[in-house]
């Protein structure tokens, strides 16, 4: 499989991102730069974490207009999967592909840690290897990651199973104390209603070794490979 | 020619630097302080343009970049037109 990790001036999880999906995982994986206007005919494409145009006026508010975004919106729209980590999600916010949007976290402070995070939604191609209530251990580090978006949106994702992660505690309950940024609805990570774009804050791709101590993270991109290799058949 | 523009957020949004802001001020004993909302605010230079026209150039401009719709109201000033709300 093909996958197109694509960088922003600015991105610095690119790096990490296309290690796993290359080294740990060997697949077929290429950087695409954000002035280019073509994917190179790849099969997923990840849209990695940093701090795009250094986060200048809203997070992602700038990187959403860079040329590759054409490309990567018309791949989402014929059912591509595209998968937004951090600074990725709130680009795919900025730019449509995922409602609502990112407010400063709750404590105005930079959070950088593991949380726990309840998956809710199995039947997406990026949590297929997972089952509804399983508990992941992942990294956050984010300034911006309050989840906001009116009643009705959030009605809505709840109901169409759009709600793929929410953090949680040691015991998987979705309490306000397991919350680290004040996102409605625990709300960690987001699908569209089609499943094939999905946006997470936490960062899967700093913890998807066991050397590394933690490996919960890898399950999101063995997912993947799984749908496009079922796909391919 | 010069114009302004002011983004805030919605009201109903949480504004958590707002809340701090407002905070800090009552604690340095300006207790009137009810609510404080913060924003952006941003001069732009315009050339070539008349004052109406600018108007809604900066409305797209609002729109497509400089708010975030979802969370954020604008409202645009340009010298020798009627001012406008989103």
């Amino acid at each position: 499989m093909k996958f197109a990790v694509v960088v922003f001036p600015g991105s610095n999880c690119d790096h990490d991102v296309y290690y796993v999906l290359k080294k740990v995982l060997n697949q077929g994986t290429i950087f695409v730069w954000h002035q280019s206007t073509d994917l190179c005919g790849a099969d997923a494409v990840i849209l990695p974490g940093g701090f795009s145009y250094g986060d200048y006026l809203r997070s992602g508010a700038v990187a959403r207009f860079s040329p590759i975004m054409k490309a990567v919106e018309a791949f989402a729209r014929k059912g591509g999967l595209v998968l937004g980590i951090c600074n990725g999600l709130q680009i795919l916010l900025e730019s449509g592909l995922l409602p609502g949007a990112m407010l400063r976290n709750r404590s105005l402070k930079f959070v950088c840690r593991e949380v726990g995070l309840r998956v809710e939604n199995a039947e997406t191609p990026f949590t297929r290897c997972l089952r509804v209530g399983d508990r992941l251990r992942i990294p956050v580090a984010h300034a911006d990651g309050n989840y906001t978006a009116d009643e009705e949106t959030l009605r809505r994702l709840e109901g169409e199973g759009q709600i793929v992660l929410r953090y949680c505690d040691e015991e998987g309950r979705t309490v306000p104390e397991s919350n680290p940024n004040g996102s409605a609805r625990n709300i960690a990570g987001i699908c569209n209603a089609q499943r094939n774009v999905l946006g997470m804050m936490p960062h899967p791709e700093r913890c998807s070794e066991v050397v590394l101590g933690n490996d919960s993270g890898r399950a999101i991109f063995s997912s993947m490979i799984e749908s496009l290799a079922q796909a391919a058949h | 020619m010069k114009a302004e523009v002011f983004v805030t957020l919605k009201s109903g949004v949480l504004d958590p630097q707002g809340k701090v802001i407002a905070r800090s001020l009552r604690a340095l004993g300006f207790e009137e302080v009810r609510d404080v909302h913060q924003g952006k605010y941003m001069v732009i230079d315009l050339e070539g343009v008349a004052p109406e026209e600018a108007r809604k150039r900066l409305d797209e401009m609002c729109q497509k970049l400089l708010a975030n719709t979802v969370i954020e109201n604008y409202r645009v000033r340009v010298e020798g037109a009627e001012e406008g709300n989103s």
